[in-house]
């Protein structure tokens, strides 16, 4: 009897600890899920994306977009963006025709090079912008990237 | 579980070179199933990236980020041997860390 009891404490020590555990990641998942900036995301023009950033940006020549002319495959067009304005702290990509514009944000902390690259999907032919924050002001750079064939939808 | 991520981080001098594949569907909840259904979104919200506990890169992602996504970026400061650790979160809560060492 005491030994089955002693068998059934230990179990429950450790189902409580992985309960725990399994709290607490859920709690700092959360907590990144609400820094994740819902409205930008949302949005359906590109006046609209602007507004939610911060500001309506300048055109800028020290930023470039490294994409393809053409895109074979909408679904996967590798896009790059390197600035050269001192001081960037964050850089978006935006597809002008996709559903919403903005595919993704990056804040550049300091020390870390404004230089990132990822890849997007690309509902039909569109311009690709990409926004650099720095201090207060903003800046934009815009390349044409042909999409023979359509990322979203299918 | 999700499938864990491949990570590459190279040191040239103190500038260290991230290259981060994650798995995972980036579904971007426009697309339809075979019924006519709407497939719901689930997609990868944030990325996190630290070195020494401080944040190199942070990004925000939407559902227009390609299906296993890849991202890749520079920060100064790292050497050989320094641990990377990298974190993403998705929509509906699921998370995944990976550690890697710059070589």
């Amino acid at each position: 009897m005491s030994e089955s009891r002693r068998d059934f404490m230990k179990l429950t020590g450790v189902f409580g600890l992985l309960a725990a555990a399994g709290l607490l990641t859920t709690r700092e998942a959360i907590a990144q899920q609400q820094a994740w900036n819902k409205a930008a995301f949302e949005t359906k023009s590109m006046a609209d994306t602007y507004k939610v950033l911060g500001g309506t940006p300048a055109e800028s020549a020290d930023i470039s977009i490294t994409a393809p002319d053409i895109a074979e495959n909408g679904a996967v067009v590798p896009v790059g963006v390197t600035s050269k304005i001192p001081n960037t702290q964050a850089v978006y990509i935006l597809v002008e025709k996709n559903p919403n514009m903005l595919a993704a944000g990056f804040n550049i902390p300091q020390g870390t090079e404004p230089n990132v690259a990822t890849r997007i999907k690309m509902g039909q032919t569109s311009n690709v912008y990409a926004v650099v924050k720095a201090g207060d002001k903003y800046y934009v750079a815009s390349k044409e990237v042909k999409v023979t064939l359509g990322g979203c939808g299918g | 579980m999700p499938d864990p991520m491949r990570i590459r981080a190279t040191a040239q001098g103190d500038v260290v070179d991230v290259r981060v594949l994650m798995s995972h569907e980036m579904e971007g909840g426009q697309r339809r199933d075979s019924a006519g259904n709407l497939v719901p979104a689930h997609f990868i919200q944030t990325v996190t990236v630290t070195h020494g506990g401080k944040t190199v890169l942070s990004a925000d992602w939407g559902p227009a980020v390609s299906k296993n996504p890849y991202l890749q970026f520079k920060f100064t400061g790292g050497k050989k041997g320094d641990e990377l650790v990298v974190t993403w979160v998705d929509n509906k809560g699921e998370t995944r860390t990976d550690k890697a060492v710059i070589s």
